[in-house]
């Protein structure tokens, strides 16, 4: 058994409580009571729930960024660490906001602001407009350090880096938030975007209230541009997310609503592309047939046409007078032959073979009577054997 | 105020020109000779448009005391 100094052990125990991961970071529902605001400018209050209690201090700086502080008998919803004031040996949480109530209360807070807005309107399906197709100027309105921004770039500049992005810097939980989201968001609606995104990342309802706060819904419903809520996981739902002209379930969901994606880009600019081609490979096939026809008409009409029908003309003339000069000339011949043989027949040759005679004078004249010719004149006597020189006495 | 054209200005641009030469190109009713012009002018705006997207890079700024601070 060791035996410790006071000193040892509230060391020990402060210690022991500043590791603990859950006394760190907590919201702690309760009652309050004994509220005391000290000149300092600090609070310190006790908080109750049945017959348990904790000291509660709020420092200074905290009060400032709270605002309005409860007051006693109010049941609250305060966020902080637990710390051993090693002074008074008492735990104590320090706390650093604090909001209305618990779960239940904040529930049934948020059903009646959601019914009243609804009635009034801030919901209808018939004023959520359409995102524009191709966005130049996208308005993000989130916390600058946050996973959730870095995820919003990362799909931004993957899916359509010809648009530009304005970063409306705010603060997205704990004190002060929804004024910090309220103001980005007028920023922004001056600042010439196209589409809003509103994104938080994942977190507890309390860490998502802001964006159910009623300053916040009411600046959403004043945005002059189509804005999309991206805002905790898929399973959470704002009272931003009624308001907004399309609710995505997350902050990278909402990056990928509003925007085109480059490969869809790149096919329709290809299908475009085969349009082209094939629009002007159709207009070319039109003039080719265009062309085809204009010729055909020109040849019909041209000299050329003219001269190759006359010379047609011309040919066939000259094949029919062929055929009729050979026909001719055939009849000819044939005539021909037949007075050759008229005229062997009656050949003097013939005659003389038959044992014939034929006188003439000796300038070839035939001597046919005897008074032609002159006693002592030589004549020839032409017979089969010859010709026999004589003269007559 | 912005005075140079944004990627994406010229981008929309040259998108709205392509999508009005295809459909002029397909009426089929021009001449050739312009048909040709339209054909060429098609070609080479969907290959600016192609080259926007493929080389565009985001373009960051932060709203900071009413101001636009370059990321």
């Amino acid at each position: 058994m060791q035996i410790l100094t006071v000193t040892e052990l509230t060391t020990y125990l402060r210690e022991l409580i500043d590791s603990d991961e859950i006394a760190r970071d907590i919201w702690v529902e309760g009652e309050v009571s004994n509220f005391n605001r000290h000149s300092s400018g600090h609070c310190y209050f006790t908080l109750k729930e049945g017959d348990a209690q904790l000291g509660a201090a709020c420092w200074r700086s905290f009060v400032a960024r709270i605002g309005t502080m409860p007051a006693n008998g109010a049941a609250i919803l305060a966020h902080g660490r637990v710390a051993f004031y090693e002074g008074r040996g008492q735990l104590q949480l320090i706390v650093d906001d604090i909001r209305p109530a618990g779960i239940g209360l904040l529930q049934a807070q948020f059903e009646r602001l959601k019914a009243r807005l609804e009635a009034e309107g801030l919901f209808d399906q018939s004023r959520k407009r359409t995102l524009p197709a191709l966005p130049r100027r996208i308005g993000v309105a989130t916390s600058p350090t946050s996973a959730a921004l870095q995820d919003i770039l990362h799909i931004l500049g993957r899916r359509y880096p010809l648009a530009e992005v304005i970063i409306a810097p705010c603060k997205v939980q704990g004190a002060g938030a929804a004024d910090s989201v309220v103001e980005a968001l007028y920023l922004l609606y001056e600042a010439d975007v196209d589409v809003i995104i509103v994104a938080r990342g994942g977190g507890s309802a309390e860490d998502l209230w802001t964006f159910n706060e009623e300053s916040v819904a009411r600046a959403v419903f004043a945005s002059p541009v189509p804005l999309v809520s991206g805002v905790g996981h898929e399973t959470d739902t704002t009272m931003i997310d009624y308001v907004a002209d399309l609710r995505a379930p997350t902050p990278s969901a909402a990056a990928e609503l509003v925007t085109p994606d480059r490969a869809e880009l790149t096919e329709v600019l290809d299908y475009l592309r085969e349009r082209l081609d094939l629009a002007i490979a159709t207009r070319l096939t039109t003039t080719k047939n265009d062309v085809d026809v204009v010729r055909r008409r020109l040849e019909l009409r041209s000299p050329m046409a003219r001269i190759g029908r006359d010379r047609q003309f011309l040919d066939e003339t000259l094949r029919r007078a062929e055929v009729r000069l050979s026909h001719r000339m055939s009849l000819e011949h044939a005539r021909l032959d037949g007075m050759r043989a008229r005229l062997t027949a009656l050949s003097p040759h013939a005659i003389l073979m038959r044992g014939y005679a034929v006188v003439r004078q000796l300038d070839g004249r035939v001597v046919t009577q005897p008074e032609q010719a002159a006693s002592g004149e030589a004549l020839i006597v032409t017979m089969r054997g010859g010709d026999l020189p004589v003269r007559v006495e | 105020m912005m005075t140079e054209v944004s990627a994406g200005a010229r981008y929309e641009a040259l998108y709205a020109r392509i999508q009005e030469i295809v459909a002029r190109l397909e009426t089929g009713d021009l001449p050739l000779e312009e048909s040709l012009a339209l054909y060429e002018e098609g070609v080479a705006v969907a290959s600016a448009c192609q080259q926007l997207l493929d080389e565009a890079a985001l373009r960051v700024q932060r709203l900071q005391g009413g101001l636009l601070i370059e990321e």
